[in-house]
C-alpha cells in the first residue's frame, strides 16, 4: 500500500517537474529496507558508543531534561527534541512528512488513541526486534496493550498513562454537604443536588468529547470497536454503550453539565472558582491543576473512579502518550536505545519526578511515588489513588485504526445531544455511520 | 476572464497611458511575478486536479478514478450545505461590512471629523490581529459565563441568547468578520476616494451643491470600481471562510461541525480524514464556482458603468 | 476600473496621492489643507460609535495584558485587576523559555522584511508591466491570478507541502518567505495605480533619451509609484505579520516560528499534560505582537502624508 501511494507521489511529481521526479525517487527505496533487524543489547550499545544524531518530535515538556541527561550520559549521541505542534498538529506534520518521504524524525509522540493509525499505515516500526516484547512487566496493563494497537507487535513504548479517578473540589463538597460518589448513581445524585443548591455550580463540566465518551464506554465495559487487521467493526447498540448513555443523558437533559469547553481559560476559570467542582479524568489531571487553576490550591483532592456497580473495582484509561519509533529513521539502533533509556531506564525516574504520570511498575510502585505528600491536594497521598486505578483498567479495549478521523467528527454527531434535542444514543448511532462510511470509504471490510 | 478588471472602466477619452509596444518587455517586469506565483499557486493547483483523479486508500493504495470524485462532490449532501451556508453568509454579511466601510470611508474623506487619522488607524487595527488573539477576545466577549454577555446578563437580570449556540453562531462569526475586515475595506475606499480630483468638489460647491449631492454625483461614482474589486475580493474572502469558524469551534465544538464551510471540510477531509484527493477535487470545484461568481459580479459592475 | 468622472488634464505630472487610481492632477494643493470644513461633533460621534466596536476587543486586551495568571480568572474582564503586572508580564514574556518569544520576533521580522517587502516590490514590477507594456498573454495574466485565487487554500496546503519538500523547502525561512512573495490584491493595486501614475510622456522621453526600460523604471518611475507601494507594503506587511496557517504546515522547528505560530503554541500548552498554563503571557505577548504593527503603520501613514506634501510642493 505504501508503494501504491509513493507511486501515485512520483507520478504526481512527474506531472510537475522533472526535477521533482528525480528527488522523489531518491526517496522511494530507503523504505523497503528499512524493516527493522533483529538487535540486541550489545547491538544498542555499540550504536551508543558509535553515536550519531536522532531527532524526536514531542509535545511533551518532561522530555527536555531526559535529552540534557542522556546526552550528557552519550556524549556522542545528539538528540535534537522538536515540539511539532500538539497531538493532531503533530500527526498531522508526521503524515505529511511520511507522504513526502523526508523530514520525517525518528521517534514521535503518539498518544494512544492515534497508534493504531500509523501502525496501520505502517509508519511506525514493530518494537519486538528489539525485544521490546520482553517488556510486559515493566509497564501497567493499560498502557502495555496500547502500544499493541491492535496487531501483534509492539508498535511504541508507553511515555505516561492515564488512568482515570475523581478529582473534586473539597471546599464545594463540603459547603454543600455532598458525600463524595462511589458510584455513577451517587454521582448523578450529587450533581442534582450540588446544581439545585447552587444555580451557577455544575459537578462536571462537558461539551461533548470523544475521548472522554470513549473511555466511559470502556470502563462500562463496552466493546463498541472490533478490530481484526483490515476488518472494522463500529457497534454502540450494546451493554456498555447503553449504561454509559443512560446516566449521562440525565446529566445532558437535565442541563447539569457546565457548558463550558475542556481547556480554555473559562474553564480553567471555572475549575477555581468552583463552578465547575469536580472532573473524572486521566492521572495526569494534577499537574494542569497545579498549573492552571492556583486559586484551587488546597480545596482538590482525588477520589477512585465512581462504579457502575456498587464495590467494584474497576476503571480505564483517558489520554495518555506512547513515544513510538518511525519506520522511516535511518538509525533505528540508535533511536531505540533513546526510546529505551526515556521510557524504561533513568528517563522515566526523571520525567516522573518533573510530574508526568508513569506507566512503569517501577515508578508506580515505589513508596516515594506512593507517599508522596501534595500541598495542593491537602497534603492527600494522590499517587495512591490512582497507583490503585492503573491496576483496575478493564482490559480488552481497542481503538479504531482511524480514530483520528473518527475523533474529529464526534463533535459533528454525538455533540448535537448537547446542544439541540437529540439523544446521545441517537448521536452516537449516528457517529457510528460516519464511522463505518469512512472505513468503507477507506477500503476497509465493514463487519 | 477577469483580466478586464483594471480596464473595465478605461475612462472614454483616449486612454492616456495605452500600452506602448506589443513586445516581449512587459515579460520581464510581469515574469518575476509570473514565476513565483507559478511555483507557490498554480503547480499546487495543477497537482491538485491531477490528484482529484485518484483515490488513494488506507487499505488498497491508490487507483486512477477519472471523475468519480467531481461526481461523488457534486451529490455530496454536506458539501452543499456548507456551500449553502457560506452563501447566505455572503448574502448578508458581506453588504453589511461593506456598507459600513462606505460610511465610514466617506465620514473620513468628508473633512468633518474631529481627529480623523485617529479614526483611520483605529478601525484599522483589528486587521492587524493575530488570529488566536482574536479567539481569546472573542471567546471572553461571548462568553455566558465569565464573559461580557455573562456580565450583562448578571448586570441586568437578562438571559441573552448565547451568541455561540448553533443557531447564532453563523451571525457571531458574521460579526468577527465584519470587526476584522470593515478597517481594510475602509482603507481600500478612502484611498480611491483620495484620487478624486480637488476641483471637482470646488466646482461642484461654486454651483451650490450639497454635501448629500456631492457624494452622490462625485463619490460614489469614483468608488465604483474599488467597491468592484473590493466586493470580488470579499466574496471569494466568504467563500473561503476557514479561520474564524476553525478558531471558535474550540469555544463551540457542536456548533460549528467539521463540515461548516467548504473550506473547514475540506480542511477535515485532507488533514484529519487523509482523504488528500477528495479534499483537493472540492477545492476545484469551490475554486470553478467562486471564480464564476466573481466574474458575474464584475460584469454587472461594467454594465451599471457604461 | 476608472472612473466616468471627468478630468482635467492639462499637463501630466506624476501624482503623488495615495490610492488606486490616481489621476494626474492640475491642482496641487491636497484637500486637506485647501478645504477648510466646519468640523461636525454629530458626525464624529457617530463614527465614535464604530470605533467603540472596533476598539473593545482590543481594550479588553489591554487590559488584560496588565492581570496575572491568577488575576485573569478572578477579576472582571474589562476592568483592572488589583496588582498592575503589565511589566512583569512583558519581562516574562521576553525571558519564558530561554527568551524564544525574541527569537519568534526576529524570525517574523525577517519574514516581513524579505516576504513583504519583496512581494510589493514584484507587485510593483507586475503592475507597472501589465500598465506600461502590451505584450503576449497579458490579458490572461490577471484572469490566471484571480481564477487561482479562488481556489481554496487550506486544501492546497497538503499539495503545497509535498513539493517544497521535495525542493527541500519545508521546515526552512524558504517555505514562509517564498509564499509570501505573492500579493494579488498588491498585483492589482500597483496595476492600476501605474497607469495614471506614470505619465507615458515622461516615459517616452526616457526611451528617446536612450535609457533601458528598467533603468527608467528604477529612476524614474519607482519614485512616481512611492505612494502606490507604501499602501501595498502596508497590507503586505500585516499579512505576512499575521502569517499563521502556511508556517503550521511547513515549520516543524520552534526556531522558525513566527510570532502568531509561537503564541499559538504558548495557548496549546494549556492543553497539555505538564505544559505551563501562560495564558497572561500570550495575552501580552499578543499585545507586543500589536504594537509594532501600530508603529509601522503610523510610520508609513508618516510617508504617506510626506509623499502627498511634496507632491503639492513640486506643483
Amino acid at each position: 500500500m505504501a508503494i501504491a501511494r509513493r507511486r501515485a507521489l512520483l507520478l504526481g511529481a512527474a506531472a510537475l517537474s522533472v526535477a521533482l521526479t528525480a528527488t522523489a525517487c531518491g526517496s522511494s527505496d530507503s523504505k523497503d529496507s528499512g524493516g527493522a533487524q533483529p538487535a540486541s543489547a550489545a547491538d544498542l550499545q555499540a550504536a551508543l558508543d558509535t553515536g550519531g544524531s536522532i531527532t524526536v518530535w514531542a509535545w511533551e515538556p518532561t522530555l527536555q531534561k531526559v535529552v540534557t541527561d542522556f546526552q550528557a550520559k552519550y556524549p556522542k549521541v545528539t538528540v535534537k527534541l522538536v515540539n511539532a505542534g500538539t497531538n493532531k498538529d503533530e500527526y498531522t506534520a508526521l503524515q505529511n512528512a511520511v507522504k513526502a518521504g523526508k523530514g520525517v524524525p525518528d521517534l514521535a509522540q503518539i498518544e494512544y488513541y492515534a497508534l493504531p493509525q500509523f501502525t496501520l499505515a505502517k509508519s511506525v516500526a514493530d518494537l519486538t526486534a528489539f525485544g521490546a516484547d520482553q517488556l510486559n512487566s515493566s509497564f501497567t496493563p493499560g498502557p502495555w496493550g496500547s502500544v499493541h494497537a491492535g496487531a501483534k507487535g509492539v508498535y511504541g513504548l508507553p511515555m505516561d498513562s492515564g488512568p482515570m479517578a475523581l478529582f473534586y473540589n473539597k471546599e464545594v463538597f463540603d459547603k454543600y454537604k455532598i458525600a463524595v460518589p462511589t458510584t455513577w448513581d451517587e454521582y448523578l445524585a450529587a450533581a442534582k443536588k450540588l446544581h439545585a443548591a447552587d444555580p451557577k455550580a455544575y459537578l462536571a463540566s462537558d461539551t461533548g468529547d470523544a475521548g472522554f465518551a470513549t473511555s466511559m464506554i470502556w470502563q462500562a465495559g463496552g466493546k463498541p470497536y472490533t478490530v481484526d487487521g483490515t476488518q472494522v467493526g463500529v457497534n454502540f447498540d450494546e451493554a456498555g454503550t447503553k449504561k454509559f448513555t443512560a446516566a449521562w443523558q440525565q446529566l445532558v437533559s437535565g442541563k447539569l453539565l457546565s457548558p463550558v469547553t475542556a481547556w480554555s481559560d473559562a474553564w480553567y476559570q471555572g475549575l477555581g472558582d468552583g463552578s465547575i467542582a469536580s472532573l473524572v479524568t486521566g492521572a495526569w489531571m494534577p499537574g494542569p491543576l497545579e498549573s492552571g487553576v492556583k486559586g484551587g490550591t488546597g480545596k482538590w483532592r482525588v477520589a477512585p473512579m465512581p462504579q457502575w456497580q456498587s464495590g467494584a473495582k474497576v476503571t480505564a484509561e483517558n489520554g495518555g502518550s506512547s513515544l513510538a519509533l518511525t519506520e522511516a529513521s535511518a538509525n533505528k539502533k540508535l533511536a531505540y536505545a533513546f526510546l529505551q533509556y526515556a521510557t524504561v531506564d533513568a528517563g522515566a525516574q526523571s520525567r516522573v519526578d518533573a510530574g508526568a504520570f508513569p506507566a512503569t511498575t517501577k515508578q508506580l510502585n515505589s513508596p516515594a511515588f506512593l507517599d508522596k505528600q501534595d500541598p495542593y491536594f491537602g497534603n492527600q497521598k494522590i499517587n495512591q489513588v490512582l497507583a490503585q486505578s492503573a491496576t483496575q483498567v478493564a482490559p480488552g479495549w481497542s481503538y479504531l485504526p482511524f480514530q483520528v478521523y473518527a475523533n474529529s467528527v464526534f463533535n459533528d454527531t454525538v455533540g448535537k445531544a448537547y446542544v439541540s434535542g437529540t439523544t446521545l444514543d441517537s448521536g452516537l448511532k449516528a457517529w457510528q455511520e460516519a464511522s463505518l462510511k469512512y472505513a468503507k470509504d477507506q477500503g476497509f471490510t465493514v463487519k | 476572464m477577469v483580466a478586464a478588471v483594471p480596464e473595465a472602466g478605461a475612462r472614454p477619452a483616449a486612454r492616456p497611458s495605452a500600452p506602448e509596444r506589443r513586445s516581449w518587455t512587459g515579460w520581464q517586469f510581469v515574469g518575476p511575478f509570473m514565476a513565483v506565483f507559478a511555483l507557490v499557486f498554480l503547480a499546487p493547483i495543477g497537482y491538485s486536479i491531477y490528484l482529484s483523479l485518484f483515490r488513494t486508500r488506507l487499505i488498497g493504495g491508490t487507483s486512477f478514478v477519472g471523475a468519480d470524485n467531481y461526481t461523488e462532490a457534486f451529490g455530496d449532501a454536506q458539501f452543499w450545505s456548507s456551500f449553502g451556508r457560506v452563501a447566505a453568509f455572503l448574502a448578508v454579511q458581506v453588504p453589511i461590512m461593506l456598507f459600513l466601510a462606505l460610511l465610514l470611508a466617506l465620514a473620513i474623506d468628508s473633512g468633518r471629523l474631529y481627529g480623523s487619522s485617529f479614526f483611520r488607524i483605529a478601525v484599522f487595527l483589528p486587521y492587524a490581529v493575530p488570529a488566536v488573539v482574536a479567539t481569546l477576545m472573542w471567546g471572553f466577549m461571548y462568553g455566558t459565563r465569565f464573559g461580557l454577555v455573562g456580565n450583562l446578563n448578571d448586570a441586568f437580570g437578562i438571559t441573552l441568547p448565547d451568541p455561540l449556540s448553533p443557531d447564532l453562531v453563523l451571525a457571531s462569526i458574521g460579526n468577527i468578520v465584519t470587526w476584522q475586515f470593515v478597517g481594510y475595506n475602509m482603507l481600500i475606499l478612502y484611498s480611491a476616494l483620495r484620487t478624486v480630483n480637488p476641483a471637482l468638489y470646488e466646482a461642484a460647491e461654486i454651483d451650490g451643491a450639497g454635501q448629500l449631492r456631492i457624494i452622490r454625483a462625485i463619490k460614489l461614482p469614483a468608488l465604483r470600481g474599488a467597491l468592484i474589486i473590493a466586493t470580488i475580493f470579499s466574496i471569494i474572502g466568504s467563500f473561503q471562510l476557514f479561520n474564524e469558524p476553525s478558531i471558535l469551534k474550540n469555544l463551540a465544538p457542536n456548533a460549528i461541525t467539521s463540515d461548516f464551510t467548504p473550506n473547514l471540510y475540506a480542511f477535515s477531509l485532507s488533514f484529519a480524514g487523509q482523504q488528500f484527493n477528495y479534499a483537493a477535487t472540492i477545492a476545484i470545484v469551490m475554486g470553478v464556482i467562486t471564480m464564476i461568481i466573481a466574474y458575474a459580479v464584475q460584469l454587472r459592475g461594467m454594465r451599471k458603468e457604461l | 476600473m476608472a472612473t466616468t468622472t471627468p478630468r482635467l488634464r492639462h499637463t501630466p505630472r506624476p501624482a503623488r496621492r495615495p490610492g488606486t487610481r490616481s489621476g494626474p492632477l492640475t491642482l496641487r494643493a491636497t484637500r486637506s489643507t485647501s478645504r477648510h470644513k466646519r468640523r461636525s461633533a454629530t458626525l464624529t460621534a457617530l463614527t465614535a460609535i464604530m470605533l467603540i466596536y472596533t476598539l473593545l476587543p482590543l481594550a479588553w486586551l489591554a487590559i488584560n495584558a496588565t492581570k496575572t495568571q491568577q488575576g485573569l480568572f478572578n477579576s472582571f474582564g474589562l476592568w483592572l485587576d488589583g496588582d498592575f503586572a503589565l511589566f512583569g508580564n512583558i519581562a516574562d514574556t521576553f525571558t519564558y523559555n530561554d527568551g524564544i518569544f525574541t527569537r519568534w520576533l526576529l524570525n517574523t521580522l525577517l519574514y516581513v522584511v524579505v516576504g513583504a517587502g519583496g512581494a510589493t516590490l514584484l507587485a510593483t514590477l507586475a503592475g507597472y508591466g501589465l500598465a506600461k507594456f502590451d505584450f503576449v498573454g497579458k490579458r490572461a495574466v490577471f484572469a490566471t491570478v484571480i481564477g487561482a485565487v479562488a481556489v481554496p487554500g487550506t486544501a492546497l496546503a497538503v499539495p503545497t507541502f509535498l513539493m517544497f519538500s521535495e525542493l527541500g523547502l519545508t521546515d526552512t525561512p524558504w517555505a514562509i518567505i517564498i509564499p509570501s512573495l505573492i500579493s494579488p490584491f498588491g498585483l492589482y493595486l500597483m496595476w492600476t495605480f501605474a497607469t495614471d501614475a506614470v505619465p507615458k510622456e515622461i516615459l517616452e522621453s526616457a526611451r528617446v533619451d536612450g535609457a533601458g526600460e528598467f533603468r527608467a523604471f528604477f529612476s524614474i518611475s519607482m519614485p512616481m509609484l512611492a505612494p502606490g507601494m507604501v499602501t501595498v507594503l502596508l497590507f503586505n506587511v500585516v499579512a505576512t505579520w499575521n502569517n499563521y496557517f502556511l508556517p503550521l504546515i511547513m515549520l516543524k522547528d520552534p526556531d522558525w516560528y513566527p510570532l502568531t505560530l509561537g503564541l499559538n503554541s504558548w495557548n496549546a500548552q494549556a492543553a497539555t499534560v505538564g505544559g505551563d498554563v501562560v495564558f497572561n503571557l500570550v495575552i501580552t505577548g499578543s499585545l507586543l505582537t500589536i504594537v509594532p504593527l501600530i508603529a509601522a503603520f503610523l510610520l508609513l501613514q508618516r510617508y504617506w502624508q510626506s509623499g502627498l506634501a511634496a507632491g503639492s510642493v513640486k506643483g
